[in-house]
């Protein structure tokens, strides 16, 4: 549970020098980012400081003009979201890409469903339905989310908590590597909230990591291990959320504190 | 636009901020039970609830109440079985259109041209094998292709230009509607011209009476047509192809939001190029059904097909914002205008009447859609 300090880890998902203009406008300039295993990273950062555009890199919705993305180290490109997916990265965005009209099973599998063996399934393209909603269910009620009859229900008919619970479920199913969350708590009540962040740390004990993109503050330093801050298109600073606090974290995001010595960077010291 | 819900809080509210205690504080949180969704079960909102789930049945009650309405309005005549087969041959050219008009509609489109790919594809069909001498089979393949072509024109201009397909088909209305004129030099071709030649292109329209082959001569000279065959099967394939395979689904999520069916990896683009191709390949085949009712082949024939195709679609409960609907629902739909606008002929009234009574219908029927739709909060 604790961060993951210690132990040297080389990162899952790291960036080097991401550049992305916009025309006239720099959103990200020459920013990095690491991830390491096992963790939750916290990344903030005032609106328009780009996080949400380096996250769109790293989610393979948006190409950088410059730097590049690794994975264990090795570079790769991501033309599109479904590159990404192939890769092992799932995103959970901030609308949550749900079909609200469709079920829950359904949505789980949405964009990569699949077809019964044999003839039925290679001619007929008939869907393996049954087999799809079991494990909809199983994943669910591992994840304890949902009652089981549930996975037949219209996701439109779902709260809000509920729904986020659908996409994180949806993505910690496929996600084989990273899971990037953009805003899971910004539409929910409070007890939905703490669902969603007890359910991060669920995530995270099964041994996935995750990047967690909040304006919420306390949410962010309840749970993430480090706290990346972006600043002006950049990364100026990697707080442990344990030896600062919240104030500090926003005076650095905000440019009215110094950030703290470069050695924080990447290694918070041993407790 | 869409009624999707995007609430977004601003930077952090201090006081509603939990303390901070660590993640195992948090543990008891988790074995309270998911909050299911509210449920205020007061009857409008458990009527509305069913629905939600079962959209189809308000389509299914009004044919009920239609087709016991005429029956004590007209009576025998009503239920006499050689109005009935009439019913279904009227209906059968609606019904095979409004699939096409569903699909599309599905997909939070609408599609005003599927009245005019219908008519230049049997307006090909017919001349090219009977004035132009071209081989029966490679006439009738010609106009299926027609059709099939301008819906995959549709859908090109759709998705590449992004414009909204009401203007995009507004145009190819007028674009193909012109298309037909220009090429028919507005001509008819009558039934025995059609008949001498091609009478493979009539087949849609042999009827099978059902006492040849059943001993109930009660029924009279009541039967199925080929062509009514023909669109209960094509019926039953797209219902499959929507219910039953990936594609379907991915007619679903596009209409339903196609921003997130794109981020789970669904080629909306793809999906829509598909699904206008298809309706145009359906009407090319209503294209056939209509020279076997009609028996001739006219340019002005199928002048209502557009609008009825769109009424059938959505008195059956299709959404027009796309995401929720069925063929069932459509064939339903099709039933409807086509018992309304018999029984109220039959009770005497005027076409007027008629008119009024299915614009009507169609008003109900999308204010319907809408309270439905609230649930969706």
């Amino acid at each position: 549970m604790n961060a993951p300090g210690a132990a040297p880890s080389a990162p899952v998902l790291q960036a080097r020098g991401l550049v992305k203009r916009f025309g006239k406008v720099v959103a990200i300039d020459h920013a990095d980012f690491d991830l390491k295993p096992g963790e939750i990273l916290g990344v903030i950062g005032d609106n328009g400081a780009g996080k949400s555009t380096m996250i769109k890199i790293l989610a393979g919705a948006l190409r950088p003009d410059a730097g590049e993305v690794l994975m264990d180290g090795r570079p790769v490109h991501f033309r599109s979201p479904l590159d990404a997916r192939a890769a092992g990265i799932e995103t959970v965005y901030q609308n949550l890409a749900l079909s609200p009209a469709l079920t829950v099973a359904e949505n789980m599998f949405l964009g990569r469903e699949r077809r019964r063996p044999g003839l039925v399934g290679a001619f007929f393209r008939h869907l393996d339905r049954a087999g799809m909603r079991r494990e909809a269910r199983e994943r669910l009620t591992t994840l304890g989310l949902l009652t089981v009859q549930s996975v037949d229900q219209p996701v439109e008919t779902l709260s809000g908590g509920q729904r986020q619970g659908i996409a994180v479920a949806r993505a910690t199913a496929f996600g084989t590597r990273v899971v990037i969350m953009d805003e899971p708590t910004a539409a929910l009540g409070v007890k939905e909230s703490r669902k969603v962040l007890e359910l991060m740390l669920d995530v995270k004990r099964r041994g996935l990591p995750i990047v967690l993109i909040s304006h919420n503050m306390p949410h962010v330093f309840e749970v993430a291990d480090r706290v990346h801050i972006h600043r002006l298109g950049r990364r100026i600073a990697i707080i442990d959320p344990k030896a600062h606090s919240m104030s500090d974290a926003v005076a650095i995001m905000t440019g009215a504190m110094k950030p703290p010595p470069a050695e924080a960077i990447g290694e918070p010291p041993p407790a | 636009m869409k009624g999707a819900p995007r609430r977004r809080l601003t930077m952090t509210n201090e006081t509603e901020m939990a303390p901070l205690v660590p993640a195992a504080a948090t543990a008891e949180a988790a074995d309270a039970t998911p909050a299911r969704a509210e449920e205020h079960r007061s009857p409008g909102r458990r009527v509305q609830q069913f629905l939600h789930v079962y959209p189809t049945t308000i389509p299914f009650l009004v044919l009920l109440l239609g087709v016991i309405g005429f029956a004590f309005i007209a009576g025998g005549r009503f239920f006499h079985p050689l109005n009935l087969s009439l019913i279904l041959q009227q209906v059968t050219i609606i019904a095979m259109v409004g699939i096409a008009q569903t699909l599309v509609i599905l997909t939070a489109g609408i599609d005003l041209s599927v009245g005019a790919m219908m008519v230049l594809s049997s307006v090909v069909m017919g001349r090219l094998a009977v004035l132009s001498g071209v081989p029966v089979p490679l006439a009738f393949a010609a106009g299926i292709l027609t059709g099939t072509a301008c819906g995959f024109a549709n859908g090109l201009v759709v998705t590449r230009l992004r414009l909204p397909p009401f203007i995009v088909t507004l145009g190819t209305w007028s674009v193909f509607g012109a298309v037909n004129l220009l090429y028919s030099k507005n001509q008819t071709l009558r039934y025995q011209e059609i008949a001498e030649v091609a009478p493979f292109l009539q087949a849609t329209g042999r009827l099978f009476k059902i006492h040849d082959y059943l001993p109930l001569d009660f029924l009279g000279g009541a039967g199925v047509t080929t062509g009514s065959l023909l669109m209960i099967a094509f019926a039953f394939l797209t219902a499959y192809v929507l219910r039953r395979t990936a594609f379907g689904r991915h007619v679903y999520a596009t209409g339903d939001d196609p921003e997130s069916a794109q981020l789970v990896g669904i080629h909306v683009d793809r999906t829509l190029v598909a699904v206008y191709t298809l309706a145009g390949f359906l009407c090319s085949v209503a294209a056939w059904i209509l020279i076997g009712r009609i028996g001739a082949v006219s340019p002005n024939a199928g002048a209502t097909a557009n609008l009825d195709s769109i009424t059938a679609a959505v008195i059956g409960g299709t959404s027009l914002f796309g995401g929720r609907g069925s063929i069932t629902g459509t064939l339903f739909g099709a039933l409807i205008v086509g018992v309304f606008r018999n029984g109220l002929a039959l009770a005497g009234l005027q076409n007027t009447w008629q008119e009024l009574t299915v614009g009507l219908l169609i008003i109900v029927a999308v204010a319907l859609d809408q309270w439905i739709r609230r649930l969706a909060t």
